[in-house]
Protein backbone atom coordinates (compact mmCIF):
# COMPACT_ATOMS: atom_id res chain seq x y z
CA UNK A 1 0.00 0.00 0.00
CA UNK A 2 1.37 3.42 -0.96
CA UNK A 3 -0.03 6.46 0.84
CA UNK A 4 0.76 9.97 -0.30
CA UNK A 5 0.00 13.01 1.80
CA UNK A 6 0.20 16.49 0.35
CA UNK A 7 0.95 19.00 3.10
CA UNK A 8 2.84 18.64 6.36
CA UNK A 9 0.70 20.55 8.83
CA UNK A 10 -1.32 19.16 11.72
CA UNK A 11 -3.83 17.39 9.48
CA UNK A 12 -0.99 15.54 7.71
CA UNK A 13 0.68 14.55 10.98
CA UNK A 14 -2.57 13.29 12.48
CA UNK A 15 -3.20 11.30 9.30
CA UNK A 16 0.16 9.57 9.70
CA UNK A 17 -0.81 8.69 13.27
CA UNK A 18 -4.20 7.44 12.07
CA UNK A 19 -2.72 5.31 9.28
CA UNK A 20 -0.17 3.76 11.62
CA UNK A 21 -2.87 2.70 14.09
CA UNK A 22 -4.10 0.33 11.41
CA UNK A 23 -1.25 -0.25 9.00
CA UNK A 24 2.29 -0.66 10.32
CA UNK A 25 3.92 -1.51 7.02
CA UNK A 26 2.37 0.49 4.16
CA UNK A 27 4.63 3.12 2.59
CA UNK A 28 3.85 6.74 3.44
CA UNK A 29 5.26 9.77 1.64
CA UNK A 30 4.65 13.36 2.68
CA UNK A 31 5.14 16.01 0.00
CA UNK A 32 5.01 19.60 1.17
CA UNK A 33 5.95 22.99 -0.11
CA UNK A 34 7.24 24.41 3.16
CA UNK A 35 10.81 23.30 3.85
CA UNK A 36 10.36 22.70 7.60
CA UNK A 37 9.43 19.71 9.71
CA UNK A 38 5.90 20.08 11.05
CA UNK A 39 5.44 23.08 13.33
CA UNK A 40 2.69 24.70 15.34
CA UNK A 41 1.39 27.20 12.83
CA UNK A 42 -0.37 29.31 15.48
CA UNK A 43 2.97 29.57 17.30
CA UNK A 44 4.44 31.88 14.66
CA UNK A 45 2.94 34.85 16.51
CA UNK A 46 4.54 33.70 19.78
CA UNK A 47 7.82 33.37 17.91
CA UNK A 48 7.56 36.80 16.28
CA UNK A 49 6.69 38.34 19.65
CA UNK A 50 9.79 36.76 21.19
CA UNK A 51 7.77 34.67 23.65
CA UNK A 52 9.28 31.38 22.46
CA UNK A 53 12.53 30.30 20.77
CA UNK A 54 12.71 28.64 17.41
CA UNK A 55 13.24 25.19 18.96
CA UNK A 56 9.83 25.30 20.61
CA UNK A 57 7.99 25.62 17.31
CA UNK A 58 8.25 21.96 16.37
CA UNK A 59 4.99 20.12 16.82
CA UNK A 60 6.50 16.64 16.95
CA UNK A 61 9.94 15.36 17.99
CA UNK A 62 12.64 15.19 15.33
CA UNK A 63 12.34 11.40 15.17
CA UNK A 64 8.63 11.49 14.31
CA UNK A 65 8.98 10.77 10.60
CA UNK A 66 11.51 8.00 11.08
CA UNK A 67 9.52 6.45 13.93
CA UNK A 68 6.42 6.35 11.75
CA UNK A 69 8.19 5.18 8.62
CA UNK A 70 7.48 8.31 6.60
CA UNK A 71 9.47 9.39 3.56
CA UNK A 72 9.68 13.14 3.13
CA UNK A 73 9.74 15.43 0.14
CA UNK A 74 9.97 18.86 1.75
CA UNK A 75 10.28 22.10 -0.17
CA UNK A 76 8.46 20.40 -3.03
CA UNK A 77 5.21 21.68 -4.52
CA UNK A 78 2.75 19.28 -6.07
CA UNK A 79 1.77 20.74 -9.43
CA UNK A 80 -1.03 18.39 -10.44
CA UNK A 81 -2.95 15.20 -9.69
CA UNK A 82 -4.11 12.54 -12.07
CA UNK A 83 -6.91 10.65 -10.30
CA UNK A 84 -7.27 8.16 -13.17
CA UNK A 85 -3.61 7.15 -13.27
CA UNK A 86 -3.37 7.71 -9.47
CA UNK A 87 -0.25 9.80 -9.71
CA UNK A 88 0.91 13.19 -8.47
CA UNK A 89 3.34 15.34 -10.42
CA UNK A 90 5.62 17.78 -8.60
CA UNK A 91 6.99 21.13 -9.71
CA UNK A 92 10.57 19.79 -9.45
CA UNK A 93 9.81 17.17 -12.09
CA UNK A 94 9.41 14.22 -9.76
CA UNK A 95 6.23 12.16 -9.75
CA UNK A 96 4.75 9.48 -7.51
CA UNK A 97 2.01 6.87 -7.66
CA UNK A 98 -0.44 6.32 -4.84
CA UNK A 99 -3.08 3.88 -3.74
CA UNK A 100 -4.57 6.37 -1.30
CA UNK A 101 -3.97 10.11 -1.41
CA UNK A 102 -4.64 12.75 1.24
CA UNK A 103 -5.01 16.43 0.46
CA UNK A 104 -3.91 18.28 3.59
CA UNK A 105 -3.06 21.48 1.77
CA UNK A 106 -4.43 23.91 4.37
CA UNK A 107 -5.34 27.48 3.55
CA UNK A 108 -3.88 30.42 1.71
CA UNK A 109 -4.05 34.03 2.84
CA UNK A 110 -7.08 35.67 1.31
CA UNK A 111 -5.76 38.41 -0.94
CA UNK A 112 -7.24 41.90 -0.93
CA UNK A 113 -6.98 43.50 -4.32
CA UNK A 114 -4.95 46.55 -3.34
CA UNK A 115 -2.43 48.48 -5.46
CA UNK A 116 1.02 48.05 -3.96
CA UNK A 117 0.13 44.84 -2.09
CA UNK A 118 2.95 43.03 -3.88
CA UNK A 119 5.60 45.56 -2.87
CA UNK A 120 8.62 45.00 -0.69
CA UNK A 121 7.89 45.47 2.99
CA UNK A 122 4.38 44.08 2.55
CA UNK A 123 3.93 40.79 4.36
CA UNK A 124 1.44 38.02 4.93
CA UNK A 125 1.39 36.19 8.24
CA UNK A 126 0.56 32.52 7.91
CA UNK A 127 3.88 30.70 7.66
CA UNK A 128 7.13 30.31 9.53
CA UNK A 129 8.89 31.92 6.56
CA UNK A 130 6.64 34.97 7.01
CA UNK A 131 7.65 35.18 10.67
CA UNK A 132 11.36 34.76 9.83
CA UNK A 133 11.15 37.50 7.19
CA UNK A 134 9.52 39.84 9.70
CA UNK A 135 12.08 38.98 12.38
CA UNK A 136 14.80 40.23 10.06
CA UNK A 137 13.25 43.69 9.92
CA UNK A 138 11.48 44.28 13.25
CA UNK A 139 14.51 45.69 15.01
CA UNK A 140 14.96 48.50 12.49
CA UNK A 141 11.34 49.21 11.68
CA UNK A 142 9.38 51.80 13.64
CA UNK A 143 5.89 51.84 12.24
CA UNK A 144 3.67 48.99 11.20
CA UNK A 145 0.22 48.92 9.66
CA UNK A 146 -1.90 45.78 9.79
CA UNK A 147 -4.77 45.53 7.33
CA UNK A 148 -7.46 43.22 8.69
CA UNK A 149 -9.46 42.60 11.85
CA UNK A 150 -9.50 38.89 12.51
CA UNK A 151 -7.38 36.48 14.52
CA UNK A 152 -4.29 36.58 12.30
CA UNK A 153 -4.41 40.38 12.01
CA UNK A 154 -4.70 40.81 15.77
CA UNK A 155 -2.05 38.25 16.66
CA UNK A 156 0.47 39.72 14.23
CA UNK A 157 -0.28 43.25 15.49
CA UNK A 158 0.17 42.10 19.07
CA UNK A 159 3.50 40.49 18.26
CA UNK A 160 4.82 43.64 16.57
CA UNK A 161 3.62 45.72 19.51
CA UNK A 162 5.58 43.46 21.82
CA UNK A 163 8.58 44.15 19.57
CA UNK A 164 8.06 47.82 20.48
CA UNK A 165 6.78 48.98 17.10
CA UNK A 166 4.15 51.64 16.67
CA UNK A 167 1.29 49.53 15.31
CA UNK A 168 -1.98 50.67 13.73
CA UNK A 169 -4.71 48.33 12.55
CA UNK A 170 -6.85 49.33 9.61
CA UNK A 171 -10.27 47.91 10.36
CA UNK A 172 -13.14 48.08 7.94
CA UNK A 173 -15.91 47.35 10.43
CA UNK A 174 -15.14 45.75 13.79
CA UNK A 175 -12.49 43.46 15.22
CA UNK A 176 -13.17 39.70 15.53
CA UNK A 177 -16.51 40.22 13.86
CA UNK A 178 -17.11 36.54 13.15
CA UNK A 179 -16.85 35.60 16.79
CA UNK A 180 -17.57 38.66 18.90
CA UNK A 181 -20.62 40.89 19.03
CA UNK A 182 -20.22 44.65 19.44
CA UNK A 183 -19.93 44.50 23.20
CA UNK A 184 -17.30 41.77 23.28
CA UNK A 185 -15.37 43.37 20.42
CA UNK A 186 -15.52 46.70 22.21
CA UNK A 187 -14.16 45.20 25.39
CA UNK A 188 -11.25 43.64 23.53
CA UNK A 189 -10.60 46.86 21.63
CA UNK A 190 -10.38 48.85 24.84
CA UNK A 191 -8.00 46.32 26.32
CA UNK A 192 -5.71 46.45 23.29
CA UNK A 193 -5.81 50.24 23.09
CA UNK A 194 -4.72 50.40 26.71
CA UNK A 195 -1.74 48.22 25.74
CA UNK A 196 -0.78 50.71 23.04
CA UNK A 197 -2.28 49.25 19.89
CA UNK A 198 -3.89 51.85 17.61
CA UNK A 199 -6.98 51.35 15.51
CA UNK A 200 -8.29 53.12 12.47
CA UNK A 201 -11.87 51.93 12.37
CA UNK A 202 -14.38 52.17 9.57
CA UNK A 203 -11.45 52.64 7.23
CA UNK A 204 -11.18 51.09 3.80
CA UNK A 205 -7.62 50.62 2.56
CA UNK A 206 -7.11 52.21 -0.86
CA UNK A 207 -3.49 51.75 -1.79
CA UNK A 208 -0.08 50.91 -0.42
CA UNK A 209 2.27 53.63 -1.62
CA UNK A 210 5.66 52.35 -2.69
CA UNK A 211 8.79 54.51 -2.80
CA UNK A 212 11.18 54.61 -5.80
CA UNK A 213 12.84 51.38 -4.68
CA UNK A 214 9.47 49.65 -4.61
CA UNK A 215 9.33 49.63 -0.82
CA UNK A 216 6.10 50.25 1.09
CA UNK A 217 6.10 53.69 2.69
CA UNK A 218 2.50 54.37 3.51
CA UNK A 219 -1.01 52.99 3.48
CA UNK A 220 -3.72 55.21 2.06
CA UNK A 221 -7.17 54.66 3.50
CA UNK A 222 -10.61 56.26 3.32
CA UNK A 223 -9.83 57.78 6.75
CA UNK A 224 -6.43 59.22 5.88
CA UNK A 225 -2.88 58.02 5.31
CA UNK A 226 -0.63 56.05 7.64
CA UNK A 227 3.11 55.93 7.16
CA UNK A 228 4.60 52.47 7.53
CA UNK A 229 7.89 50.56 7.35
CA UNK A 230 6.02 47.26 7.58
CA UNK A 231 2.59 46.43 6.22
CA UNK A 232 0.86 43.17 7.07
CA UNK A 233 -2.03 42.06 4.91
CA UNK A 234 -4.22 39.81 7.02
CA UNK A 235 -7.67 39.28 5.60
CA UNK A 236 -7.95 35.71 6.80
CA UNK A 237 -7.40 32.44 4.94
CA UNK A 238 -9.30 30.54 2.28
CA UNK A 239 -9.07 26.81 1.56
CA UNK A 240 -6.24 25.79 -0.77
CA UNK A 241 -8.20 23.71 -3.25
CA UNK A 242 -6.31 24.43 -6.48
CA UNK A 243 -5.12 20.87 -7.03
CA UNK A 244 -8.50 19.35 -6.25
CA UNK A 245 -10.31 21.74 -8.56
CA UNK A 246 -7.94 21.14 -11.47
CA UNK A 247 -8.30 17.38 -10.99
CA UNK A 248 -12.08 17.67 -11.25
CA UNK A 249 -12.92 16.81 -7.64
CA UNK A 250 -16.00 18.35 -6.03
CA UNK A 251 -15.02 21.76 -4.65
CA UNK A 252 -17.24 24.55 -3.30
CA UNK A 253 -15.34 27.02 -1.18
CA UNK A 254 -13.22 24.10 0.04
CA UNK A 255 -12.67 20.51 -1.02
CA UNK A 256 -15.96 18.76 -0.29
CA UNK A 257 -15.63 15.65 1.89
CA UNK A 258 -18.15 13.14 3.21
CA UNK A 259 -18.33 11.93 6.82
CA UNK A 260 -15.43 9.55 6.15
CA UNK A 261 -13.30 12.44 4.85
CA UNK A 262 -13.35 11.03 1.32
CA UNK A 263 -13.59 13.47 -1.57
CA UNK A 264 -15.67 12.79 -4.67
CA UNK A 265 -12.89 10.33 -5.67
CA UNK A 266 -12.94 7.30 -3.31
CA UNK A 267 -9.13 7.02 -3.27
CA UNK A 268 -8.57 10.68 -2.44
CA UNK A 269 -9.24 12.01 1.03
CA UNK A 270 -8.96 15.54 2.38
CA UNK A 271 -8.55 16.95 5.89
CA UNK A 272 -7.93 20.27 7.63
CA UNK A 273 -8.24 23.85 6.47
CA UNK A 274 -8.60 22.87 2.80
CA UNK A 275 -11.92 21.10 3.38
CA UNK A 276 -15.57 21.92 3.48
CA UNK A 277 -17.21 19.42 5.81
CA UNK A 278 -20.25 18.88 7.98
CA UNK A 279 -20.45 21.07 11.06
CA UNK A 280 -21.27 19.27 14.32
CA UNK A 281 -23.97 21.73 15.33
CA UNK A 282 -25.50 23.15 12.16
CA UNK A 283 -25.16 19.95 10.15
CA UNK A 284 -24.30 22.10 7.13
CA UNK A 285 -21.18 22.02 4.98
CA UNK A 286 -18.83 24.62 6.45
CA UNK A 287 -15.27 25.82 6.03
CA UNK A 288 -13.77 25.80 9.51
CA UNK A 289 -10.07 26.68 9.57
CA UNK A 290 -9.16 25.71 13.12
CA UNK A 291 -6.47 23.49 14.56
CA UNK A 292 -8.51 20.93 16.56
CA UNK A 293 -10.70 20.16 13.58
CA UNK A 294 -7.67 19.79 11.30
CA UNK A 295 -6.11 17.31 13.73
CA UNK A 296 -9.26 15.31 14.18
CA UNK A 297 -10.12 15.15 10.50
CA UNK A 298 -6.56 14.11 9.72
CA UNK A 299 -6.73 11.30 12.28
CA UNK A 300 -10.01 9.96 10.91
CA UNK A 301 -8.90 10.34 7.31
CA UNK A 302 -5.74 8.36 8.10
CA UNK A 303 -7.68 5.54 9.72
CA UNK A 304 -10.17 5.39 6.88
CA UNK A 305 -7.44 5.44 4.23
CA UNK A 306 -5.94 2.44 5.99
CA UNK A 307 -9.13 0.43 5.70
CA UNK A 308 -11.18 1.81 8.59
CA UNK A 309 -14.71 3.07 8.22
CA UNK A 310 -15.32 5.51 11.04
CA UNK A 311 -17.58 8.49 10.49
CA UNK A 312 -16.20 11.81 11.67
CA UNK A 313 -18.51 13.52 14.19
CA UNK A 314 -18.14 16.88 12.41
CA UNK A 315 -16.19 19.97 13.35
CA UNK A 316 -17.09 22.04 16.40
CA UNK A 317 -16.09 25.70 15.98
CA UNK A 318 -13.81 26.69 18.88
CA UNK A 319 -11.09 29.22 19.52
CA UNK A 320 -9.10 30.08 22.62
CA UNK A 321 -6.98 33.14 22.06
CA UNK A 322 -5.13 35.30 24.52
CA UNK A 323 -4.85 38.91 23.36
CA UNK A 324 -2.13 40.68 25.24
CA UNK A 325 -3.01 39.11 28.57
CA UNK A 326 -6.77 38.96 28.03
CA UNK A 327 -8.02 35.39 27.55
CA UNK A 328 -10.95 34.90 25.18
CA UNK A 329 -12.87 31.83 24.06
CA UNK A 330 -15.69 31.10 21.70
CA UNK A 331 -17.33 27.74 21.07
CA UNK A 332 -20.20 26.75 18.79
CA UNK A 333 -22.69 29.23 17.37
CA UNK A 334 -21.82 32.61 18.85
CA UNK A 335 -23.41 35.10 16.45
CA UNK A 336 -26.81 33.55 15.83
CA UNK A 337 -28.97 34.82 12.99
CA UNK A 338 -32.11 36.78 13.91
CA UNK A 339 -35.49 35.10 14.00
CA UNK A 340 -34.47 31.46 14.10
CA UNK A 341 -35.35 30.84 17.71
CA UNK A 342 -31.99 31.59 19.31
CA UNK A 343 -31.95 33.19 22.74
CA UNK A 344 -28.97 35.10 24.05
CA UNK A 345 -27.85 35.68 27.64
CA UNK A 346 -25.13 38.25 28.18
CA UNK A 347 -23.18 39.13 31.29
CA UNK A 348 -20.83 42.09 31.02
CA UNK A 349 -18.39 43.49 33.57
CA UNK A 350 -16.46 46.18 31.75
CA UNK A 351 -14.35 47.24 34.72
CA UNK A 352 -13.19 43.70 35.37
CA UNK A 353 -12.77 42.94 31.64
CA UNK A 354 -15.15 40.03 31.96
CA UNK A 355 -17.82 38.98 29.54
CA UNK A 356 -19.97 35.91 29.14
CA UNK A 357 -22.43 35.20 26.37
CA UNK A 358 -24.61 32.13 26.11
CA UNK A 359 -26.51 31.21 22.96
CA UNK A 360 -29.43 28.88 23.60
CA UNK A 361 -31.77 27.17 21.18
CA UNK A 362 -34.50 24.61 21.83
CA UNK A 363 -33.39 24.23 25.43
CA UNK A 364 -29.81 23.41 24.47
CA UNK A 365 -26.61 25.45 24.63
CA UNK A 366 -25.63 26.16 21.01
CA UNK A 367 -22.54 28.19 21.81
CA UNK A 368 -20.81 30.60 24.17
CA UNK A 369 -18.21 33.34 24.40
CA UNK A 370 -16.06 33.93 27.46
CA UNK A 371 -13.69 36.82 28.04
CA UNK A 372 -11.55 37.20 31.13
CA UNK A 373 -13.01 34.43 33.24
CA UNK A 374 -12.33 31.22 31.33
CA UNK A 375 -11.61 28.70 34.08
CA UNK A 376 -14.89 26.77 33.61
CA UNK A 377 -14.93 26.85 29.81
CA UNK A 378 -14.56 23.09 29.39
CA UNK A 379 -17.79 22.38 31.22
CA UNK A 380 -19.62 24.96 29.11
CA UNK A 381 -18.21 23.08 26.11
CA UNK A 382 -19.69 19.83 27.46
CA UNK A 383 -23.16 21.33 27.16
CA UNK A 384 -22.56 22.35 23.54
CA UNK A 385 -20.79 19.19 22.48
CA UNK A 386 -23.11 16.66 24.10
CA UNK A 387 -26.30 18.70 23.73
CA UNK A 388 -27.44 18.33 27.35
CA UNK A 389 -30.84 19.81 28.20
CA UNK A 390 -30.68 23.30 29.69
CA UNK A 391 -33.60 23.52 32.13
CA UNK A 392 -34.54 26.81 33.84
CA UNK A 393 -32.52 25.81 36.88
CA UNK A 394 -29.47 24.85 34.83
CA UNK A 395 -29.80 28.00 32.75
CA UNK A 396 -29.57 30.11 35.91
CA UNK A 397 -26.41 28.30 36.94
CA UNK A 398 -24.84 28.68 33.51
CA UNK A 399 -25.71 32.38 33.57
CA UNK A 400 -23.89 32.72 36.86
CA UNK A 401 -20.90 31.03 35.28
CA UNK A 402 -21.29 27.83 37.27
CA UNK A 403 -21.47 24.85 34.92
CA UNK A 404 -20.84 21.58 36.75
CA UNK A 405 -20.67 17.86 36.08
CA UNK A 406 -23.54 17.59 38.57
CA UNK A 407 -25.79 19.33 36.03
CA UNK A 408 -25.25 16.59 33.46
CA UNK A 409 -27.97 13.98 32.89
CA UNK A 410 -27.31 11.20 35.38
CA UNK A 411 -26.86 8.46 32.77
CA UNK A 412 -24.20 10.50 31.03
CA UNK A 413 -22.42 11.12 34.30
CA UNK A 414 -22.39 7.40 35.07
CA UNK A 415 -21.18 6.47 31.60
CA UNK A 416 -18.38 9.00 31.87
CA UNK A 417 -17.13 8.48 35.40
CA UNK A 418 -18.44 5.10 36.42
CA UNK A 419 -19.09 2.96 33.36
CA UNK A 420 -20.03 -0.65 33.84
CA UNK A 421 -17.04 -2.92 33.47
CA UNK A 422 -16.82 -4.42 30.03
CA UNK A 423 -16.82 -8.20 30.06
CA UNK A 424 -13.27 -9.45 30.43
CA UNK A 425 -12.30 -12.65 28.63
CA UNK A 426 -11.63 -15.44 31.12
CA UNK A 427 -7.97 -16.27 30.99
CA UNK B 1 -5.60 0.05 31.14
CA UNK B 2 -6.48 1.08 34.67
CA UNK B 3 -8.38 4.30 35.25
CA UNK B 4 -9.75 6.22 38.20
CA UNK B 5 -13.54 5.79 38.44
CA UNK B 6 -15.99 7.37 40.81
CA UNK B 7 -19.20 6.14 42.36
CA UNK B 8 -20.77 9.42 43.29
CA UNK B 9 -23.28 7.79 45.61
CA UNK B 10 -20.35 7.05 47.90
CA UNK B 11 -18.65 10.43 47.53
CA UNK B 12 -19.06 12.50 50.70
CA UNK B 13 -17.40 15.60 49.30
CA UNK B 14 -14.72 15.61 51.98
CA UNK B 15 -11.98 16.80 49.61
CA UNK B 16 -9.33 14.45 51.01
CA UNK B 17 -8.56 13.43 47.40
CA UNK B 18 -7.68 17.03 46.59
CA UNK B 19 -5.40 17.27 49.59
CA UNK B 20 -3.71 13.97 48.78
CA UNK B 21 -3.19 15.16 45.21
CA UNK B 22 -1.73 18.42 46.45
CA UNK B 23 0.66 16.61 48.78
CA UNK B 24 1.88 14.01 46.33
CA UNK B 25 2.67 16.70 43.74
CA UNK B 26 4.40 19.00 46.24
CA UNK B 27 8.13 19.34 46.72
CA UNK B 28 7.90 18.82 50.46
CA UNK B 29 5.47 15.84 50.36
CA UNK B 30 4.07 17.29 53.56
CA UNK B 31 0.43 18.33 53.57
CA UNK B 32 0.81 21.29 55.90
CA UNK B 33 3.77 22.72 54.00
CA UNK B 34 2.17 21.96 50.65
CA UNK B 35 -0.98 23.77 51.72
CA UNK B 36 0.48 26.75 53.51
CA UNK B 37 3.72 27.37 51.60
CA UNK B 38 3.59 25.75 48.18
CA UNK B 39 -0.04 26.45 47.35
CA UNK B 40 0.46 30.22 47.40
CA UNK B 41 3.43 29.60 45.10
CA UNK B 42 1.16 28.01 42.52
CA UNK B 43 0.76 24.39 43.60
CA UNK B 44 -2.71 23.13 42.77
CA UNK B 45 -4.71 19.93 43.09
CA UNK B 46 -5.40 18.08 39.85
CA UNK B 47 -8.66 16.78 41.30
CA UNK B 48 -11.82 18.84 41.48
CA UNK B 49 -14.64 18.18 43.91
CA UNK B 50 -18.02 19.47 42.77
CA UNK B 51 -20.65 20.12 45.42
CA UNK B 52 -24.27 21.13 44.91
CA UNK B 53 -26.71 20.71 47.75
CA UNK B 54 -26.63 17.08 48.75
CA UNK B 55 -24.77 16.02 45.61
CA UNK B 56 -21.03 15.87 45.23
CA UNK B 57 -18.44 14.24 43.01
CA UNK B 58 -14.69 14.20 42.68
CA UNK B 59 -13.43 14.30 39.12
CA UNK B 60 -10.17 14.50 37.20
CA UNK B 61 -8.52 13.58 33.91
CA UNK B 62 -9.98 10.42 32.37
CA UNK B 63 -6.93 9.83 30.18
CA UNK B 64 -9.31 9.41 27.25
CA UNK B 65 -8.41 7.18 24.32
CA UNK B 66 -9.11 10.07 21.95
CA UNK B 67 -8.56 13.16 24.06
CA UNK B 68 -10.01 16.48 22.96
CA UNK B 69 -7.13 18.23 24.74
CA UNK B 70 -4.47 16.51 22.62
CA UNK B 71 -6.39 17.35 19.48
CA UNK B 72 -6.61 21.02 20.49
CA UNK B 73 -3.00 21.48 21.61
CA UNK B 74 -1.25 23.78 19.14
CA UNK B 75 2.16 23.28 20.73
CA UNK B 76 2.49 19.50 20.91
CA UNK B 77 2.58 19.79 24.70
CA UNK B 78 -0.20 17.24 25.24
CA UNK B 79 0.29 13.76 23.83
CA UNK B 80 -0.86 10.19 24.37
CA UNK B 81 1.76 7.79 25.69
CA UNK B 82 1.01 4.58 23.80
CA UNK B 83 2.90 2.48 26.34
CA UNK B 84 0.96 3.55 29.43
CA UNK B 85 -2.22 5.04 27.94
CA UNK B 86 -1.65 8.22 29.91
CA UNK B 87 -2.39 11.64 28.47
CA UNK B 88 0.91 13.36 29.14
CA UNK B 89 1.53 17.08 29.64
CA UNK B 90 4.88 18.74 28.94
CA UNK B 91 4.92 22.18 30.60
CA UNK B 92 8.15 23.15 28.80
CA UNK B 93 6.48 22.89 25.42
CA UNK B 94 3.19 24.54 26.52
CA UNK B 95 2.59 28.15 25.42
CA UNK B 96 -0.45 28.69 27.65
CA UNK B 97 -3.05 29.21 24.90
CA UNK B 98 -5.68 27.39 27.01
CA UNK B 99 -7.17 25.60 24.00
CA UNK B 100 -7.13 22.36 26.01
CA UNK B 101 -8.98 23.98 28.89
CA UNK B 102 -11.73 24.98 26.46
CA UNK B 103 -11.76 21.70 24.55
CA UNK B 104 -11.88 19.20 27.43
CA UNK B 105 -15.62 18.64 27.98
CA UNK B 106 -14.92 16.87 31.27
CA UNK B 107 -13.53 20.01 32.89
CA UNK B 108 -10.41 18.08 33.84
CA UNK B 109 -7.88 20.80 33.07
CA UNK B 110 -7.21 23.85 35.21
CA UNK B 111 -5.29 27.01 34.55
CA UNK B 112 -2.24 27.28 36.71
CA UNK B 113 -2.90 30.11 39.16
CA UNK B 114 0.36 31.99 38.69
CA UNK B 115 1.71 31.25 35.23
CA UNK B 116 0.43 30.70 31.70
CA UNK B 117 0.45 26.94 32.08
CA UNK B 118 -2.13 24.31 32.92
CA UNK B 119 -2.36 21.60 35.54
CA UNK B 120 -3.81 18.16 34.94
CA UNK B 121 -3.69 14.66 36.41
CA UNK B 122 -0.56 12.62 35.66
CA UNK B 123 -2.15 9.50 37.17
CA UNK B 124 0.63 9.48 39.77
CA UNK B 125 3.31 8.05 37.50
CA UNK B 126 5.41 6.69 40.34
CA UNK B 127 2.65 5.06 42.38
CA UNK B 128 0.84 1.77 41.87
CA UNK B 129 -2.34 3.39 43.12
CA UNK B 130 -3.00 7.12 42.55
CA UNK B 131 -2.87 9.19 45.73
CA UNK B 132 -6.48 10.37 45.43
CA UNK B 133 -7.77 6.79 45.35
CA UNK B 134 -5.60 5.84 48.32
CA UNK B 135 -6.94 8.78 50.30
CA UNK B 136 -10.65 8.25 49.59
CA UNK B 137 -12.20 7.26 52.94
CA UNK B 138 -15.43 5.88 51.51
CA UNK B 139 -14.07 4.03 48.47
CA UNK B 140 -15.95 6.33 46.13
CA UNK B 141 -12.80 6.49 44.02
CA UNK B 142 -11.64 3.27 42.42
CA UNK B 143 -8.60 2.45 40.36
CA UNK B 144 -9.57 -0.38 38.04
CA UNK B 145 -9.38 -1.98 34.67
CA UNK B 146 -12.84 -1.85 33.07
C1 LIG C 1 -1.03 33.19 12.92
C2 LIG C 1 -2.02 32.08 13.04
C3 LIG C 1 -2.58 31.79 14.27
C4 LIG C 1 -3.50 30.76 14.43
N1 LIG C 1 -4.01 30.49 15.66
C5 LIG C 1 -4.88 29.50 15.83
C6 LIG C 1 -5.37 29.16 17.13
O1 LIG C 1 -5.01 29.77 18.13
N2 LIG C 1 -6.27 28.14 17.23
C7 LIG C 1 -6.69 27.43 16.15
O2 LIG C 1 -7.50 26.53 16.30
N3 LIG C 1 -6.22 27.70 14.92
C8 LIG C 1 -5.33 28.71 14.73
N4 LIG C 1 -4.84 28.97 13.47
C9 LIG C 1 -5.28 28.11 12.36
C10 LIG C 1 -4.48 26.80 12.31
O3 LIG C 1 -3.13 27.09 12.27
C11 LIG C 1 -4.91 25.95 11.14
O4 LIG C 1 -6.27 25.60 11.30
C12 LIG C 1 -4.09 24.66 10.96
O5 LIG C 1 -2.73 24.94 10.93
C13 LIG C 1 -4.52 23.91 9.70
O6 LIG C 1 -3.72 22.81 9.50
P1 LIG C 1 -3.68 22.02 8.11
O7 LIG C 1 -2.84 20.81 8.36
O8 LIG C 1 -5.05 21.85 7.58
O9 LIG C 1 -2.96 22.98 7.06
P2 LIG C 1 -1.62 23.81 7.10
O10 LIG C 1 -1.01 23.85 8.43
O11 LIG C 1 -1.93 25.10 6.45
O12 LIG C 1 -0.63 22.97 6.17
C14 LIG C 1 -0.80 22.86 4.79
C15 LIG C 1 0.52 22.66 4.12
O13 LIG C 1 0.31 22.20 2.78
C16 LIG C 1 1.25 22.82 1.93
N5 LIG C 1 0.74 22.80 0.56
C17 LIG C 1 -0.36 23.43 0.06
N6 LIG C 1 -0.47 23.20 -1.26
C18 LIG C 1 0.57 22.40 -1.61
C19 LIG C 1 1.00 21.80 -2.84
N7 LIG C 1 0.33 21.99 -3.98
N8 LIG C 1 2.12 21.06 -2.83
C20 LIG C 1 2.81 20.85 -1.68
N9 LIG C 1 2.45 21.38 -0.49
C21 LIG C 1 1.34 22.15 -0.47
C22 LIG C 1 1.38 24.22 2.51
O14 LIG C 1 2.58 24.81 2.09
C23 LIG C 1 1.34 23.95 4.00
O15 LIG C 1 2.62 23.74 4.52
C24 LIG C 1 -3.90 29.99 13.29
C25 LIG C 1 -3.34 30.27 12.05
C26 LIG C 1 -2.41 31.29 11.91
C27 LIG C 1 -1.82 31.55 10.57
Amino acid sequence: MQYIIIGNGVAAVAAVEGIREKDRTGAIRIISEEPYPTYGRPLISYYLAGKIDRDRLWYRPESFYKDHGVELSLGVRVASLDPKARTVACADGSSYSYDKLLLATGGRPTEIDLPGAGGEGVYRFTTLSDAEALLKVVDKAKKAVVVGAGLIALKSAEALLMRKLDVTMVVRSRIMRNYFDEEAGGLLLKHLEAKGLKFLQGATPKEITLDQKGRASKVETSQGDLSADIVIMAAGVSPEATLAKAAGLAVNRGVVVDEFLATSDPDIYAAGDCTEATDMITGELEVLPIWPKAYNQGLYAGRNMAGGKTAHPGGLPMNSINYYGLPTMSVGIVNPPEGQGFEVERMVDEEGERYRKLVIKNGRLAGFVLIGDIEKSGLFTSFVKFGFPVTEDIREKLKRGEPSVLLWPEEFFEETWNPRPTAQPIA
Amino acid sequence: MKRVYIDRHFCIGCGLCELACLTVHSRSKDLAIAYTVERPQGLMSFKKVFRDGSMCASTGCRHCDEPACVEACIAGALTKDPATGRTVYDPEQCVGCMSCLMACPFGAISKSPLEDKIVKCDRCVELDMPACVQACPNRALMYEER
